[in-house]
Formats: C-alpha cells, structure tokens, sequence
C-alpha cells in the first residue's frame, strides 16, 4: 500500500501548530448576542415563581427566557446523538418548571456583551419550591420520589424503560445456564465494583453559535461529533421543521463522546430563532464539569467461576447505571458493560448479563470514551486478576487459557463470529514489552517503596452494527484534484486525514491532491457522525468504495474522449489510458508499429484533460456517492500492562512505565493510531488514579474545576509505549478496524492489580486514592498490631 | 482607560475596562491563537509573552500590559511553524486546542534554555495540559526537535 498504512502528518496539522482562527469560538461573528443560563441550585425543585422585569432592564439585555416561554406539554426530546427512535428517552425541554440536578438551565439570557449578561442573571429572582431529590443510584429503582413524573415523557425504543419506576432501561440477555455452571465450578468469585461519572474534559469547552441565513433558516455552527443528529435535536427542541435547520461544525478542539450530546445548541438556537439575530454559548469550565454529559457511573456485581486448572467457565454480570436527572445514552452505554467485556473469555459455557439504569438528581451522564465498556472492563478484569490470586495462577497464563480466538463465536457479544483477532499476540508481546516474568507481581525497592505490574485486556466495537451509516462524495475538481465530502467529524482525532489516506489509496493520487470538507448538513452526504469507533471502520469504508466509483467514473468520460468503451481502458491515477490489446483490434497493426510514440499519445489522456474536459460540453457526472452501514461490529482489541511504584508511607503511585499493544486491523495512519492509544491510555490512568467525582449532601458536584478534577499533567505519567499487532479485517477499509476508544479501557484494571500486587490491597472503586492506600495500609498494619498483642496477652496470662 | 502595548511588534493603543484580562484583549486585537480552557489558570492555553517572559494571559489583566511587549504565536509564526512540524509529524497535535499554549511555552524553555533535560522539559511544561495525546507524542516531537536543532550529541549529552 502506497497510503494507507503510512504515517503521514495530519493534513489541518499546521493550521492547528500556528494558532490559525479555526474554532467556534474564533470564527463566531462579533456581533453575536451572548448567551448564557441561570442554573438551579437545588437538585430538585419547582419554580413556584421567577421574575425577570429588573433584569430585564439592565442596558444591552435583548431577551430572558423562562419556562413560561416553554409549553410544558409539547413533546419532549433528548439531546442524545442516536440515530431515530434513540434509545434514550424523550424527557428534556428546552426550558422546564420542573428542575432535576444542580445547574438544570432555569432561565435563558441574551445581551450584547458577558457584562451585561452577567449582570443580569444576577437580578433574575427565582421562588422554588424544593422538592426531596434522589440521590442515591442505589435505592433509586421504586423510590418513592420520581425524577420524572411527568405525563408527556415518552420512550421510543423498546429498552424496558418505566419513568414511574425512575427505571430509564432495563435488559436482561444469557446463555446457557449460569447457576447451574457457576455451581459446578471449583472457584466462584463474587465481586462488586463502581466507577464514577468521570468527566471528558476536553480542552474546548461546549460552545455553539448561530444566525440565520439569506432563506430565513436557522444556521447553527457547533462544536459537535453529530451535525445530522444535531439538526434533529434542534428542529425538536424548538419545535420548527428540520428543513429549517443547517448545522456544520468547523474545527473541534476534542470531543470523546462529550460532543456526541447537543449539550450547547439548543440555547442560542432558540435565542437566534427567537429574535433573528445572531448569538452564540460558550460554556465555562465550571459549567463543562457540573453541567454536561460525563460517564455514567457504575455499580458492577460479578460473579466469575473457574475450575482449579483455570478454565473460566461462567461469568454472571449485574450493572447499575446511573444516567442523572436525564436519560442520554442511558440504555445504551450500560449494554457495553457487559456485551464488551464478557466476551473477551472465548471458553465460558454460558453468561448472564442483566442491567438496570436509573434516574437520579444528579447531572446527566452520556457519552464518554469507551462508552460502558470501560466500566464493565474494569469489573471483569478485575474480577479475573482477582481470579488468578484464587487460583494461584498467574494473570497472564490464566489469560492465555481462556481468551476469545479468531473465528470463535461470541455469545455475548451478539453471536457475532470473531472475524478479526491478534488478541493473543498482542498479550503475549505485552508479556515481553513489560517484562512480566521478570517484574511480576512485585519488588521491594528497601527504601519505602513497591514496584509491582499488573495487566488487563479490552475490547471495543468498530460501530454500531446495522445502525451506522457512514457516506462520501468524492468529486474531481480543476487540474485533476479531489475534493472528499463527509459527514463524520474530525474532532482531532484526524479523521479527515486518514479517510483521505483512504481515497489517495484507491485513487492513486498524491494526499495533497485531496481536499476534504466535513461536516455541514446541507452539504455533507449523510452520516451518523464520528462516535462508537464508526469512523474508520464505517465511513472509511464508504469511502474506499466512493473511490472505486469515482474511479469507473472517470474512466468513462476517460474512454469517451479516447472514442472508445469503458472496458478498453486504465487508469493509473495519473492517466487513462487505452489498452493495447483492445487498441490493437480493428487497427491494422504496420500502423502501428510505425509510430509508436504519436500512437501512444493518441491512445492516452491525462487527468488533469479529463478534469478540464468535464467543464465544457460535458454530462457525465465526476462525482460519485456512496453509502455504507456494516451488519457486523468487528471489536478492536488490546491489552495493556503497567508498572508502577507505590509509596507505603503515603501512598502515592506513580506510574513507571505502560506497555500496551493494540490490533486495530490494519492503522491507517500509525501515527494517529499511536497517538489514539497514548492518549486513551494517559485518560484511563486518570480515571485510575485521579480524577475523582464527589458530591455533598445537596447534590452538587465538588470537582468543578480543574483545580479540583485531575486530570494527568506531563509530570504524572511515565512511559507510555504502543506497539501494533495487526490482524486483518477483511470487512474494513485495507483491513482496518476502530481505534479510537478500546485504548481508555486497560489501564483501570490494570493498575488496581498492580496497586494489590505492590500493597496487598484490593480497590474496588475508583479512583485508587493515595489516602485510601495509606490509610488501607495503616488499617491492615493496626489489626495485625492488635492479633500481635492479644497473641501475645494470651501467653502472658498462661 | 487608555492603555499602550505593543502587541507582536505593533502599537495599539487602546480603551480598556479595569477588570479587562489580557486574553480577552488580545483576543479582540484578532490573536485568536490565544485560547481559554479554564477559569481557574490551570491548563497553559492562554500562554502569551509578557515582555519575553511565558505568562498565562487570563491571569493577567490588560491594564498590567500597559506600556509593555506582548507576543502572541501570530508574532511568532516563523518560529512557531518551525518547532510545530515537529509535533506534526508525530501526529501530536491532534485537536489543536492546547497547541498555541504550548508552542509557546516551549519556545520559552527553548530559549530559556537551549539544552533542557526530560525532567526540565517535563516541569517546565506540567502547566500545560493536554487531553488527546497523553504527552508521549508531543515528548517525541520536543526531542526530535532538539536534536535537528541542536545535534544529536546534545541530546545525548544531556541522557
């Protein structure tokens, strides 16, 4: 391959490097009123009354939304970017009496400049009434407050949700009979874990703004993964025909998954349709961490059983989810908990895997990197470390024993067969990369100090099967270039670049000869937009075969200018050309043979003449359309080990050095692929060690900044080394599969085994804070003071 | 009030509320490089030159600049690009959000110093974060640019 494969530089890089004005925030124009919201402070409460006169006189304040500009019983919507009837259900509007978490928008202000806007949500004067919240995800279910009482709530999709039992999903899925197995083996671990909603603190903060175009439509530009889903959202949020609205996102600086939720549009949306004049959010830090779309927290109860050689036989998995006040991506993150983790042990004999999703009065959770699958991962291989201390085994070799292998079915993974899989190359190589047999599970450094290792496996999706649908159009433009038109979002992760890799590939033509424009509604071919790993996998598909389209294409308007059929010509990227043996037949050949070279230039036209030639005089189209969606969702897979070193006294870990391999099919772009999987990483370590989320009685999220919320800096990381083993997916573009979020998964596992193999200690619950370390530590160092004494008070009195 | 800076080598004089930070200043004078990512001066995009030195302009009120240098990336583009391409190429920059931050606040320690070690590099820049690469790739791109800048035998030097 001449492209794809190749480590080429991200074609915006540059741009990016120089500082360029390429995001929303740096194109909005100036005259955009600025829109910001007044936030509840009660995590569940009805607005009995609210005042908006005095605010309202404030100079420069153009217009104050409340609920009262809201009808209450239109239909409600979700802010989830799914594809129609989302699984998550209907249950926001724009602006609601009825408030459910700390920071739910009570009021909508508008106002020339922040000042003005400042000061007047100052002066709104709020009267609630406030309302017992629930806040335990634990006693939610049947609980006798509801977070949505309301009669106009609505679930489209069958997912067993039941807002009278604050219930947003309930699913149930098996096979085989797991008590009877589970019974029947000689080892059963029976475990509960819980993760927390984890924030994906991207350095870009929510932000959107809008206006409205020469038609008298809504133009809304946005830092989003979604356009389509977005223009839905919008049109249903404010109620107007979605032929009204046109999104298109410019650059985005980070996403995963935060952007696959329209958590910004809809506020100067409304504003912008309300007064017809331009407007624009950007959400503040603080509001991006107590008022957005984090990872949904998590209560995982496993029970694993295995036989004393090892063979893992059943996995039996409960998830409690919880989705906040609202239900985005509710009763679909949780089936990954299970649906990518299960399935990783290819020799169990049966699985059950039942989930519940509550509402609670705490910010709604949503999309984040890995989706469920990260929790469920940090359940299961948890419990399988665990399993190998049981077992007397070693994690690795326990691994080795039962793992999923190419061309096995996986029950719990759909029945889908296992098309693509380097799963046991790459543990092995990870083996060698940490120097496991060396390292594990622990060395006393003498002074104070442990280093241990510790391991895990992940798998992900490559898109939603049978759902997503990815789409481009490849067009030739002057001077034999193309332009590439998707409607995925390039959010940093180079998309753009590496669906071009795609293209050039087939085309045979230089990366600079390929421009790419993404994503706008209004010009994009459809696509489900950039999330669930779909990207590669999906649209790179899409657009492999636009390419072989565009192709035939401009062979034939190619053949056309050479007189001849289609059949009798190549292209070679360059030129097409007609083929000798065809050309031969019905010349005579003496001809021929007399001027070669005149023959030769007759017989050949250059692209660059065909581009040229499709702009005068021309019907043949030199554009070319293609849409895909793939029946199946081949997992990525990867396993990832780390070392570390854990003060006894304080219990601080650092860690040393992660070795992690991946086998995402074939990397388009090793680079990118590389640079995906060090960062994935670098956020599962954070979610391991730092980045903690806490509430006080009230409900409100204390780790509201980045002061509070830790996310990794460049001092807290060691190593991070990646290495690819590659399998080949023969239903992805040159084999490829995702990339993008199975990376964020190994490190939680991981680590917590390395934090019992280096203390002794099992976490089950995230973060693994020095404090919990110490203090475990120094409980452990108590009780065996005290079995110490009264040992000893037991001789003395004999 | 009425404030003088000279920004990226130009004057501009200006009007200015008391309460007006440099970001925002800058930001209006069109040097859209300069981003914010936090309230709470924790994560280096705001990064500018205050008379050469590294400062982080939402800490910074406008009215502080009075009659002093201000240098944003778009004053030093050359330079910029020419550290830039090293990230690049190791596909680092990935979103671009934090990139200006951190151009910026290498070509200080560069300049600073020209022979910085990993733990230096790694201190001197644990200001700036950066969610998408996991620092490993912008780490390689610093080295590789060192060393071409440099020679090898600094790198090596300093091991």
């Amino acid at each position: 391959m001449k492209t794809v494969n190749k480590p080429v530089r991200k074609k915006d890089a540059m741009q990016l490097l120089t500082g360029q004005p390429v995001y929303t925030d740096d194109i909005a124009p100036a005259n955009c009123l600025i829109v910001k919201l007044l936030r509840s402070p009660h995590a569940s409460a009805l607005v009995r009354k609210i005042r908006k006169d005095i605010a309202l006189k404030v100079p420069g304040i153009e217009a104050i939304y409340t609920w009262e500009d809201i009808p209450q019983d239109q239909r409600r919507f979700t802010l989830a970017g799914q594809t129609y009837p989302e699984a998550s259900p209907y249950d926001r509007l724009l602006l609601d009496r009825r408030v459910r978490y700390v920071g739910d928008p009570v009021a909508i202000v508008a106002g020339a400049d922040e000042k003005c806007v400042d000061r007047a949500l100052s002066l709104i004067k709020v009267e609630y009434e406030v309302l017992e919240p629930v806040l335990d995800f634990r006693k939610a279910l049947d609980y006798p407050v509801l977070v949505h009482p309301e009669e106009n709530w609505e679930s489209l999709s069958r997912v067993g949700a039941d807002n009278r039992r604050n219930l947003c999903a309930h699913d149930v899925s098996s096979e085989g009979d797991i008590d009877q197995v589970l019974s029947e083996c000689d080892v059963v671990l029976d475990r509960v874990y819980h993760t927390k909603a984890c924030q994906q603190t991207m350095m870009e903060t929510f932000r959107t703004f809008c206006s409205i175009d020469a038609y008298g439509r809504l133009h809304v530009v946005s830092s989003t993964q979604i356009v389509f889903h977005c223009r839905r959202i919008i049109a249903n949020a404010l109620q107007i025909p979605k032929s009204m609205v046109r999104v298109s996102k410019p650059r985005i600086g980070g996403g995963f998954g935060a952007k696959q939720t329209a958590v910004s549009e809809i506020y100067p949306a409304f504003v912008t349709w309300k007064t017809k004049k331009p407007s624009k959010i950007v959400f503040s830090r603080e509001e991006s961490m107590t008022a957005s779309t984090p990872r949904h927290e998590m209560e995982m109860h496993v029970r694993i059983g295995a036989m004393k050689d090892g063979h893992i036989r059943g996995i039996d998995l409960y998830t409690l989810s919880n989705t906040g006040a609202y239900g985005e991506h509710g009763p679909t993150t949780v089936g990954l908990s299970g649906h990518k983790s299960i399935p990783l042990y290819g020799r169990t004999e049966a699985f059950r895997f039942v989930s519940d999703v509550v509402y609670t009065n705490v910010m709604s959770a949503g999309a984040y990197r890995g989706y469920g699958a990260t929790q469920g991962l940090f359940a299961v291989e948890s419990a399988v470390n665990e399993l190998a201390t049981e077992l007397h085994m070693d994690p690795v070799s326990l691994r080795e024993k039962n793992i999923v292998r190419e061309g096995d079915v996986m029950p719990a993974y759909y029945g889908q067969i296992n098309t693509s899989c380097a799963l046991d190359r790459c543990l092995a190589r990870v083996k060698e990369m940490i120097r496991w047999e060396e390292k594990y599970p622990a060395k006393d450094m003498g002074n104070g100090r442990v280093r241990s290792v510790g391991m895990g496996m992940a798998m992900q999706g490559s898109g939603i099967s049978g759902v997503d649908v990815g789409s481009a159009t490849l067009k030739l433009g002057d001077e034999g270039t193309y332009c590439l038109v998707i409607g995925a979002a390039d959010m940093g992760t180079g998309c753009d670049t590496i669906l071009a890799q795609i293209a050039a590939e087939v085309l045979e033509c230089e990366m600079e000869d390929i421009t790419v424009f993404g994503a706008d509604t209004d010009a994009s071919p459809y696509d489900s937009g950039s999330y669930a790993s779909s990207t590669t996998y999906v649209t790179g598909k899409a657009v492999e075969q636009c390419a072989y389209k565009l192709r035939q294409k401009i062979c034939h308007l190619g053949a056309e200018l050479l007189a001849c059929k289609d059949e009798q010509v190549e292209f070679d990227g360059k030129t097409v050309r007609m083929m000798n043996r065809i050309a031969d037949t019905g010349t005579s050949g003496s001809k021929e043979e007399e001027k070669p070279q005149n023959r030769e230039a007759e017989r050949s036209v250059s692209l660059k003449e065909i581009a040229t030639a499709s702009m005068c005089g021309n019907e043949i189209s030199l554009e070319a359309s293609y849409t895909h969606s793939s029946p199946i969702s081949p997992p990525p897979f990867m396993v990832g080990a780390a070392e570390i070193e854990v003060d006894l006294l304080t219990g601080e870990v650092s860690v040393l050095d992660y070795a992690a391999v991946v086998d995402c099919g074939t990397p388009v772009n090793p680079n990118l692929a590389r640079v995906q999987a060090e960062g994935g990483i670098v956020q599962g370590i954070g979610m391991a060690l730092t980045e903690n989320i806490t509430y006080d009685d009230k409900g409100r999220v204390l780790e509201n900044s980045l002061m509070q919320y830790k996310i990794p800096t460049r001092t807290d990381i060691g190593n991070i080394r990646v290495e690819f083993e590659s399998s080949y997916e023969e239903a992805g573009p040159f084999g490829a599969k995702s990339i993008g979020e199975v990376v964020i998964n190994t490190p939680l596992p991981a680590i917590a085994d390395a934090v019992y193999n280096a203390t002794g200690l099992r976490f089950y619950e995230l973060p693994i804070t020095p404090e919990q370390i110490a203090m475990g530590i120094a409980r452990r160092k108590k009780q065996q003071d005290e079995r110490v004494n009264s040992a000893t008070g037991k001789i003395t009195v004999r | 009030m009425l404030i003088n800076i000279n920004l990226n080598g130009k004057n501009v004089r200006s009007e200015a509320d008391p309460d007006l930070l440099l970001i925002d200043w800058v930001r209006a004078q069109g040097c859209y490089s300069v981003k914010r990512g936090c309230e709470t001066s924790n994560c280096g995009l705001c990064t500018v030159f205050l008379e050469d030195k590294p400062v982080l302009s939402c800490s910074v009120l406008a009215v502080r600049a009075d009659g002093k240098r201000v240098v944003t990336l778009e004053g030093i583009q050359e330079e910029g690009a020419e550290f830039g391409a090293f990230i690049a190429d190791q596909g680092a920059e990935q979103c671009g959000f934090c990139n200006p931050g951190l151009v910026m606040n290498a070509l200080a320690l560069f300049r600073e110093n020209p022979n910085p070690s990993e733990e230096e590099i790694r201190e001197y820049l644990a200001g700036n974060l950066c969610r998408c690469s996991g620092y490993e790739g912008q780490m390689r791109g610093i080295r590789a640019y060192l060393e071409w800048k440099y020679g090898k035998s600094h790198m090596e030097n300093e091991g």
